[in-house]
Parts: C-alpha cells; sequence; structure tokens
C-alpha cells in the first residue's frame, strides 16, 4: 500500500487549492498517518464482511407525501450570487 | 470486395419517475414550476439536511424492472458519486454503484414490420437528477463561451431511474424500436411521463461497429445530446458511418464523448472534463440498505398490467390487426383499453381498431379531448359496430351517431329506435324513392341516358337526401342503375 | 448555592414549581456569560434575545399549568447544530456569516422540553479535533485551567457547562469528542447509541459514526437531558424507530450483580503513574460498590485510530463537498466555477479540516479504495465484534477516558499524536455502543489539579444500565462536585501563551 499520495492530484479531486508549501506539508503528514494505517494490513479480514452502518436497520423509506419547501427569498438571501430567481455561479469550463 | 460492417449499440435511458415529491425529501417533483421555488434542506444540501427515500420511487422502480422480467437482488444500497458540478448541491450525487436495484432482463420490442426483438438488459438503478444550468453569454445559450451560468435547482433531487442495455442492438431502427418500447412499457407502468421534450427521458448511445461475423468488440463512443427519437435514429446512422469510414480508410476509431449536431446531422467530439473522472464511489452512511422481501416482489409482479409487447402480440396473433393499427393502438395506453373494451362488447376486432383509430381519433384529434374522455362509452361504439354490421344503420348514419355520442354519450340503439333512424332495406319502399327522383329530374336523366354518366350520384344523392339519409345506399345505387338501364 | 451552580434537575423541578421563573434562570446563565466568557470563551455567540425570548415562552407555559421535563434549563448547543434564525457556523471561516433556516430535531426537542438557548458554543472546525484549538473563530479555554484546553471537538459546550455558564451542553460524538472533552471539564459526557438521537440539522462531519449527546455537571442531568432529545426522528434515516426505555427514572446507587468488563488491551502500565493510580483506583470503586470485575478482551481494539482516521475522513470528503461558494456560505470569486470552488475551499477550510477532506479523498480514490477504506470497513466489522463478544461476559466496561489529563494550549501541534487522543474512544464508536465519560478524580501537574474521566459503556441500547453505573459511581465518589475556578471567577493562568 505504501507510496508516496500525489497531494496535487487528490487536492483536485477534493477541489482545494494548495500552496506549494501545503503540498509539501499535508503530504508529509499524510504519509505519517497512512504509515500507521498500513497497521490494518496485519488484520485478517479476508472473510470479513464491510460495515457500511453498525445499525441493523433496513428498508427505511418515507410516504410520497408533498412537505413545505422554502420560501424562495430565504433562498435566494443566502446564495453569495443571484440573477433574478436563479442561483449565477462563474462560467464552467468543463464539457 | 468491400468488408461488411456490423453496428453494435448499447443504450442508457435516464428516467425521471412520476413521484408526487422528489427522491430523498417531500419538495413537490413537477415540471416547470417558478425557478428555485421546489427547493428544502435537503434538496438544497443546506449543511445538516439528511435524506430519507421515497419509497414509492423504490416500488416503482421494481416494478419497472419486473416488467423487463430482471432479477430483483434481495440486498441493495445506495451509494455517492463524488464529482463537483454547481447544479448538484451535494457535490456527490446519490447513486446505486454495485448493488442495483434490479439486475439484468430484457426489453421486448417490435420493428415497422411487426418482427419481435429482444435487448438484454444489464441493469437499472436508482439515482437522483441534478438541477438545471442556463449558461448565459455566449448568445446560443451552450455552455462553450459562456460567461456564467443561471441555476434553477427545482429539478435537483427528482427520482431518476437508470436503464443501461447490453451492447446488444445492431442497427438505429432497433435502437429507435428498443427506445419506444422502453418507453411504452414505462408509461403502461404509469411510472414516468417518458417526454423527451421535457427531459424526463434522455439517452445516451455507446456505438461501436465490427466486421461481421467478429466477436470483440469495436472501440465505442458515446453519443449525447440526442432530444428525439429522430434525433437518436439519426445520430447512430451517422456515427456508425463515421467508424466505418474511419475504419475503410485505416483509421482507428477513438474512445471519447461525442455530442450529436441535430443542425448539421453529424456528431462532434465533446470537450472533456478537465477533472479526472474518479467518483469514488461509497455506501451512502446516511441512508441503510434496501432488503426488498421475495413476498412483496411477487405482489408487485401480480400487480403488473398487461405490457405494451404482450398486448402487441395478443393485438396481431389473436385479433389478427395489422402491426401498423396494434402499433398505433398501444403507443396510447388509454386508446388501447378503450379499444379492449369495446372489442369485448362488440366480439369485432377489426371493425372496433377501425372505429378507434378512424372516427373516434378524428373526433379525438377534432376536439382536443383523448377518446377514453369522451362521453362515447366503448360499449356505444360497440353497440353500433354491430348496428353497422347488421346493415341496420349506414355509415352515414353512423357517422352522426358517433358524433352525437362523443358529445352526449348514449346508446346508438336507443338513439336509433327513438328516432326511426333505421336504414331502409325495403326494396319496394327504395323503388318508390327512385322513381320520384327521376320523375323530378327529367333532365338529368336525359343527360345520363345520353352518356354522361358521372351525373348518376346526384341522382342517388336526392334519392338519400328524400329517404333522411336512411336508405341502404348500396341498395339506392343498385335500383337506380338498374331502372335507368 | 448560586442560581448558576445547580443542576438542570434542580432548575426544572423548581421552575416546574413556580419556586423559580425561567426568566431568572436565565438572566444569572446570561450574566455569568458576561462575567466568566471573556476569559473561558465558550460561546462563539451569547444568544441573548433568543435566550430571552425562549424564557418568556417558558414562563408562559408554566404559568399555563404546562409541566416541561427540562423547564428553564439553560443550554449551550454546540455550533454544529442548526438553530433557525441564528448563525450556525461550525467554527469555519466558510459558515462565518450563515444563518440557518430550520432546526436541528435534537435541538428542537430540547426547546419544546423548556431549555433555554444561551448561546452557540465553539468547537474545532467541522467537529474535527480533540482540543478545540481547530476553531477557526475563537479560542477556548479549560474553565479548571485557563492554560488548558477544554477537549473537544465539543470543548465550547463542555466549557459552557463547567464554568456554569449552562447547566446541559449540546455536543456531539464521532470518535469520542464528546467524552474527552467531559474528561477535561470534569463533566459528565454521552454519547447514546448510534442512532438514538436524531443528526437532522447537526452539520454531518461522518455521517456513520456522528452522534448527539449532553454535557452535564451530573448523571442525572444527562440522563434527563438524553430522556428528551432521543427517540425516532423521520428525518433521518439512521435513526432507530425502536422505543427509548426512559433513562432519568430511576437510578441506582450500587453496583451490586454488575459485572464490569475491564479492557485486557487498555493496559493501564501504559499511562502515567499518577494516572494509572487513579484508574486503579476507580476500578477498586466500581468493585466496592458491589461491581465485579471481568476480565476481557477486544482483540482488534489497537487498529481503532487507523480504522477511525480512514472512515471518518472518507464520509468527511464527501459531507464537506457541499460546501462550494454556490449556495450559501462564502464564496471567493473567480473567473471560472472550479477556480471559484478551490478559492472558496482554500480560504474556507482551516488546515485540520483539508488533512481530513484530502486524505478521505485519497482512501476512496481509485486504486486506494479496496486497501484503505474497504479494509477499515472491515475492521469496523470487527471492532464490533469486539464488542459483542465482550458484552457476552459483562454488562458494561470501564476504561479510561483519555491517555493524558488537560494539556496546554498549543502543546500538541503534530496532528498524529492528536489523533492518538481518542485511542479510548473510538472504538466504541465504531461499534456505535453507547459510552460516557464520568468524572474519576484529579492529577496534580504543574501547581494545577487537572480532572481525569472513567470511560464506561455499554451494549447498544442499554443506556439506562449504564447511566445507572455512573450515577451509581458519581453520588459514591462525589468527583464532579468540585466547582470550576473560572466559574467561582478565581481563575488562574489566563496569561499561558495560547
Amino acid at each position: 500500500m505504501s507510496e508516496k499520495i500525489n497531494v496535487r492530484y487528490v487536492a483536485k479531486l477534493a477541489r482545494i487549492a494548495l500552496t506549494d508549501d501545503e503540498v509539501d506539508r499535508f503530504g508529509a503528514q499524510l504519509a505519517v498517518l497512512l504509515e500507521h494505517v498500513e497497521a490494518l494490513g496485519k488484520l485478517d479480514v479476508g472473510a470479513v464482511p464491510a460495515t457500511a452502518q453498525v445499525l441493523e436497520l433496513a428498508n427505511v423509506t418515507r410516504d410520497d407525501k408533498p412537505a413545505p419547501c422554502l420560501d424562495r427569498d430565504t433562498v435566494l438571501g443566502q446564495a453569495p450570487r443571484t440573477q433574478g430567481a436563479f442561483v449565477r455561479v462563474p462560467r464552467i469550463l468543463a464539457e | 470486395m468491400k468488408a461488411t460492417y456490423e453496428a453494435v449499440v448499447g443504450i442508457e435511458c435516464h428516467v425521471e419517475l412520476k413521484t408526487r415529491t422528489k427522491m430523498f425529501c417531500g419538495c413537490a417533483n413537477a415540471f416547470g414550476s417558478e425557478p428555485n421555488t421546489n427547493v428544502c434542506p435537503v434538496c438544497l444540501a443546506l449543511p445538516g439536511a439528511l435524506p430519507v427515500p421515497n419509497g414509492v420511487a423504490i416500488e416503482q422502480t421494481v416494478r419497472a424492472g419486473l416488467a423487463f422480467g430482471a432479477r430483483i437482488p434481495a440486498y441493495s444500497k445506495f451509494d455517492r458519486k463524488n464529482y463537483f458540478y454547481p447544479d448538484m448541491p451535494k457535490n456527490y450525487q446519490i447513486s446505486q454503484y454495485d448493488m442495483p436495484l434490479v439486475q439484468g432482463g430484457e426489453v421486448r420490442y417490435w420493428l415497422e414490420d411487426g418482427t419481435m426483438k429482444r435487448c438484454p438488459l444489464v441493469r437499472i438503478h436508482l439515482e437522483e437528477d441534478t438541477g438545471k444550468s442556463t449558461h448565459a453569454g455566449s448568445g446560443d445559450g451552450r455552455i462553450a463561451g459562456s460567461l456564467y451560468s443561471l441555476v434553477d435547482f427545482n429539478r435537483a433531487g427528482v427520482p431518476l431511474m437508470e436503464c443501461v442495455s447490453e451492447p446488444a442492438l445492431h442497427s438505429a431502427a432497433d435502437a429507435v424500436a428498443y427506445l419506444a418500447s422502453l418507453r411504452r412499457t414505462l408509461m403502461e407502468l404509469g411510472v414516468s411521463d417518458v417526454k423527451m421534450e421535457e427531459g424526463s427521458l434522455r439517452c445516451d448511445a455507446n456505438v461501436s461497429v465490427r466486421l461481421a461475423g467478429e466477436a470483440a468488440l469495436g472501440t465505442k463512443t458515446e453519443i449525447k445530446n440526442m432530444n428525439s427519437f429522430r434525433s437518436v435514429q439519426r445520430a447512430i446512422e451517422s456515427e456508425v458511418d463515421r467508424q466505418i469510414s474511419l475504419l475503410e480508410r485505416g483509421e482507428r476509431v477513438v474512445q471519447e464523448t461525442r455530442g450529436w449536431d441535430e443542425a448539421n446531422g453529424v456528431t462532434h467530439p465533446m470537450r472533456s472534463k478537465e477533472q479526472a473522472h474518479d467518483y469514488r464511489y461509497f455506501p451512502d452512511p446516511d441512508l441503510v440498505p434496501l432488503e426488498i422481501a421475495g413476498d412483496d416482489v411477487e405482489r408487485l409482479r401480480v400487480g403488473l398490467p398487461e405490457l405494451p409487447w404482450e398486448r402487441f402480440e395478443r393485438y396481431t396473433r389473436a385479433f389478427g390487426l395489422g402491426s401498423k393499427q396494434a402499433t398505433q393502438l398501444i403507443d396510447t395506453p388509454s386508446l388501447a383499453r378503450y379499444f379492449d373494451r369495446v372489442v369485448n362488447a362488440s366480439s369485432n376486432p377489426q371493425q372496433s381498431a377501425n372505429f378507434v383509430l378512424g372516427e373516434l381519433s378524428r373526433l379525438a384529434n377534432d376536439s382536443g379531448v383523448a377518446v377514453a374522455d369522451s362521453k362515447a362509452e366503448p360499449e356505444g361504439v360497440a353497440e353500433l359496430i354491430v348496428l353497422v354490421e347488421a346493415r341496420t344503420v349506414n355509415s352515414k348514419i353512423a357517422k352522426e351517431l358517433l358524433e352525437r355520442m362523443w358529445r352526449n354519450g348514449g346508446s346508438p340503439k336507443a338513439i336509433v329506435e327513438d328516432e326511426g333512424l333505421a336504414q331502409t332495406n325495403d326494396a319496394d319502399e327504395i323503388e318508390n324513392l327512385v322513381e320520384g327522383v327521376i320523375a323530378a329530374h327529367a333532365s338529368v336523366v336525359a343527360d345520363y341516358r345520353a352518356g354522361k354518366s358521372n351525373v348518376i350520384g346526384f341522382l342517388i344523392g336526392q334519392a338519400m337526401k328524400a329517404s333522411r339519409s336512411k336508405a341502404d345506399p348500396q341498395l339506392v345505387s343498385e335500383l337506380m342503375k338498374k331502372r335507368l338501364r | 448555592m448560586k442560581l448558576v451552580d445547580r443542576s438542570a434537575f434542580d432548575v426544572a423541578r423548581d421552575v416546574n414549581a413556580r419556586r423559580l421563573s425561567a426568566r431568572e434562570v436565565t438572566d444569572a446563565a446570561l450574566a455569568q456569560a458576561d462575567a466568566v466568557d471573556g476569559q473561558v470563551g465558550a460561546y462563539l455567540r451569547v444568544e441573548y434575545d433568543l435566550a430571552r425570548a425562549a424564557a418568556a415562552r417558558v414562563d408562559a407555559r408554566i404559568a399555563s399549568g404546562e409541566r416541561l421535563a427540562l423547564a428553564g434549563v439553560p443550554l449551550a448547543v454546540k455550533d454544529n447544530m442548526c438553530v433557525i434564525g441564528t448563525r450556525t457556523t461550525c467554527a469555519s471561516r466558510i459558515l462565518e456569516h450563515w444563518t440557518a433556516p430550520y432546526t436541528a430535531t435534537a435541538v428542537q426537542r430540547m426547546l419544546d422540553a423548556g431549555c433555554i438557548p444561551i448561546g452557540k458554543a465553539n468547537l474545532d472546525e467541522f467537529a474535527m479535533g480533540s482540543s478545540c484549538e481547530n476553531s477557526a473563530l475563537g479560542v477556548t479555554r479549560n474553565p479548571y485551567d485557563l492554560s488548558r484546553v477544554p477537549g473537544g471537538s465539543s470543548g465550547g459546550s463542555a466549557a459552557a457547562v463547567a464554568a456554569r455558564e449552562a447547566a446541559i451542553g449540546m455536543g456531539s460524538d464521532t470518535g469520542g469528542s464528546i467524552r474527552e472533552p467531559g474528561a477535561f471539564c470534569n463533566l459528565v459526557g454521552f454519547k447514546p447509541t448510534y442512532g438514538r438521537v436524531s443528526r437532522y440539522g447537526l452539520i454531518a462531519f461522518a455521517s456513520s459514526l456522528d452522534q448527539i449527546g449532553p454535557l452535564t455537571r451530573t448523571v442525572r442531568d444527562a440522563a434527563m437531558a438524553y430522556d428528551v432529545m432521543s427517540g425516532h426522528d423521520p428525518m433521518d434515516s439512521t435513526s432507530l424507530p425502536r422505543a427509548v426505555e426512559p433513562a432519568s427514572r430511576a437510578l441506582p446507587t450500587d453496583l451490586r450483580g454488575l459485572r464490569v468488563g475491564i479492557v485486557r488491551e487498555f493496559d493501564l502500565q501504559a499511562l502515567a503513574p499518577a494516572m494509572r493510580t487513579i484508574y486503579e483506583r476507580a476500578y477498586a470503586e466500581l468493585e466496592s460498590l458491589g461491581a465485579a470485575l471481568v476480565d476481557v478482551s477486544l482483540p482488534t481494539v489497537d487498529y481503532g485510530v487507523a480504522t477511525y482516521y480512514l472512515i471518518a475522513p472518507a464520509e468527511c470528503s464527501a459531507n464537506l463537498a457541499r460546501f462550494d461558494g454556490v449556495r450559501y456560505g462564502l464564496r471567493v470569486d473567480a473567473a471560472d466555477v472550479g477556480t471559484m470552488y478551490e478559492q472558496t475551499r482554500a480560504q474556507g477550510f482551516g488546515p485540520e479540516v483539508k488533512r481530513r477532506v484530502l486524505i478521505g479523498t485519497y482512501a476512496l480514490s481509485s486504486g486506494y479504495y479496496d486497501a484503505y477504506y474497504v479494509r477499515a470497513q472491515k475492521a469496523r466489522t470487527l471492532a464490533a465484534k469486539d464488542f459483542a463478544v465482550a458484552f457476552g461476559a459483562c454488562d458494561i466496561i470501564a476504561s479510561p477516558a483519555t491517555s493524558c489529563p488537560p494539556f496546554t494550549l498549543g502543546a500538541k501541534s503534530d496532528p498524529y499524536s492528536m489523533y492518538l487522543m481518542d485511542y479510548y474512544t473510538i472504538p466504541m464508536s465504531l461499534a456505535g455502543v453507547p459510552a460516557l465519560s464520568v468524572p474519576c478524580g484529579w492529577v496534580r501537574e504543574a501547581q494545577a489539579d487537572l480532572p481525569l474521566g472513567l470511560q464506561l459503556a455499554a451494549p447498544h441500547f442499554a443506556e439506562p444500565l449504564l447511566l445507572g453505573a455512573a450515577h451509581a459511581y458519581e453520588q459514591a465518589t462525589g468527583y464532579s462536585a468540585r466547582v470550576s475556578p473560572a466559574a467561582a471567577g478565581s481563575a488562574t493562568g489566563i496569561e499561558e501563551p495560547a
């Protein structure tokens, strides 16, 4: 498991801009953590099922019944930038 | 010798489910509302809000799976698909990765000539839709060159079912017939409006070509931006041609996403996202697993309606209808159900189809009221068919009766009896009418005898008029000709 | 006894009996906050208007003949829980100016039961930390020694209760974030069974681990708060639908017949001698109350920290993706949306949040998912199984709550040593079992008496048993009675470096 983390790639996925200093610092700190995490490699988990939730709950659903929505002024009032009834964002470069 | 190529097409459909509320919250699932009004903390991904799945959406997905003969696994779950996009509030989509609600199955579809075919499905899973971005500043509403985008979150969180076919379709016509059948089935189940123009049905096509007889698949491209069945047909045809030309020239197909350009009739490579596709799927810890009990699956299976392909086989095989009429009926589920009631009461499938697709559909078109919503009861229509078949009323009276039934309902038999509209088949009576017309129009009779044979139509018309349209037109015609001979 | 020293139990009893008004209690709590919070820094904001309006409502309800379980009880709400109309910041720049348009279910239940929201309490940013030092919006100090941290992440709620600025603090615990500050601030810090208290309106850190619970000065108060805040919520899919057995009704005063498991792997020899002495005494105290000490094993317990620091960051990397500058909160403008995201998140998140988002993103990324995330999930299965087996041999488990007493601000600069702070508390979080810390004595360090906590854990849903045992221990030992110097207005140590 042990290899150098590509911090820039991970930061790109996480959408966090990092300075060069941060890349180095986080890289080193994450490497320390991963070193400790390597210990999990010693556990025999071959036949063990994965646990996503400790609850023994299943099939929690709701009825298809309408509930109140938020007032639009509240919604738009929270947005950093709006135009008319819409939330405005800078241009989208992808695709 | 020129090589023969085979197209290989797989279709991925996104279908918005027709629930009252969204997938994970109680906001209205409605098309065309004022922007940003059907939103709440959950679907806007406000801090602290949590999703709770819509039970009806889950049931509808399972029903769709059962309609396609698929397997409903005992265990299923929701996963998070992580990527950033401004109209996706959480910046992850709740979807299903490795344990979809529905696995396998097949779509049975038929071609115009009535040939029935099957296309296997990989899976159907349930996820949530994104909001909608409008791109501004580029002049043409396209994202390329736009300066900013405006986001409406009303659609964010609407339940979305994704149906993925195997790459088992081999022509554009097959692909469209597949889609049509999928669409009819979902409509029959009532799970979606399946309107491509409103975006409640959206599809992408994976297209590749290979030399006929080869087993390995060629390099595929993914085609997007197809907004109608016709654009699906044209886009696939165009892409298949493009790929074949490439191969003929000794070039290679590049695996990529291509957008369909409706105006120019070609596909273009789409700029790939700047971000790598590393979706980091993992089980959504805000949700618990779905364990669909066998009993529930059985209950839903038993409750399935007759499916369009089953109906097609019944109409063409048992009823002997042509493929075109059968398809026309099936394409409007309410019309097909109406037709079935007419047949049930008239025992005359062909005449029932003729009436439903002929006069009744014309009345529907003229009035803007669906046949099934008119005042004309199917049982009344069947009664009328019986009257026509028995030659109790002629076609002109039948048409009038149908119009009256359309507006006011009622039994045609009763109207005929009350108003004495029954067809006159009495030869003596009709002969008297004919005599009267000949006597009253001596100059026309002379014209006829002088060789202007087409004036006989006028004379027959006069006789029909004299009978208040009740005379059997065929008998009038026969006797008129005989008398003038 | 001063009004602010009264327990929630006493306040509610007297307000219900109309011997005391919610208004008087509220004024006293607000005055105490005015007097001491400049030093303690428990609250990010004291909500004067909200508190007085709530007090007026409670007094009106009492006057109309209602009885309320927590009538007039001053409440500190951790600032990662939404309260409609209040700023709810998670102690983060990215939410610094955000006002919640709805109220968290658990908070609403407390307010409906008569609690008075005095203010929104500080925390480690997005509840990520064990000292409260990761707050981007303020410094909180330990009321027992102002040079030291109050613990975290629910450090503000703990400090508020220890400084008598509230009787109940609402905290959230993901890997120890209630129990550790509880231990550091000489309080009862109680994390119920996962799923017992609704998470709706709690700003998520790690969804499968987060659980709301109370911080109080007495076990009885914790039980009363738990009885109110727990119960099924249809807005939270992970909320347990089973009925909650009230925990505050019958609290025993001895431990006869109770089998207390002492975890073999939690070797007290690993602790500093002064601490070891305290815990050896604590176990002996349990025994003297009639409990039978039994040796139990949690074989995979040493993997807890590694397991936790994969699962929690993985979940948080997705949970925090919504903070993107589009719909609310901070936006750092840029020419394109991608740069806007990256700059907003770069400036909006502090270093610990970035670290955890990065590690979580990495653990889920293509090629590493199975090696890290899936393996951690499997280790979690083993952790849960460990507890199931151990609870076959004992009724509750006792252990230290922390591996050290409260440390001085700035003493732990290396992230991993901070992560190890949660060594004793993480396993219970992974297993989802209820656990609490209860004061168990003092160690003397640098001329200060520093509180320590005894952790008790029980099987799923055994909250009444757990709280009962803690109550018996507390009543017999009385460590929780010592008032913090900050609360008494005789605090020292503020000059120490921050």
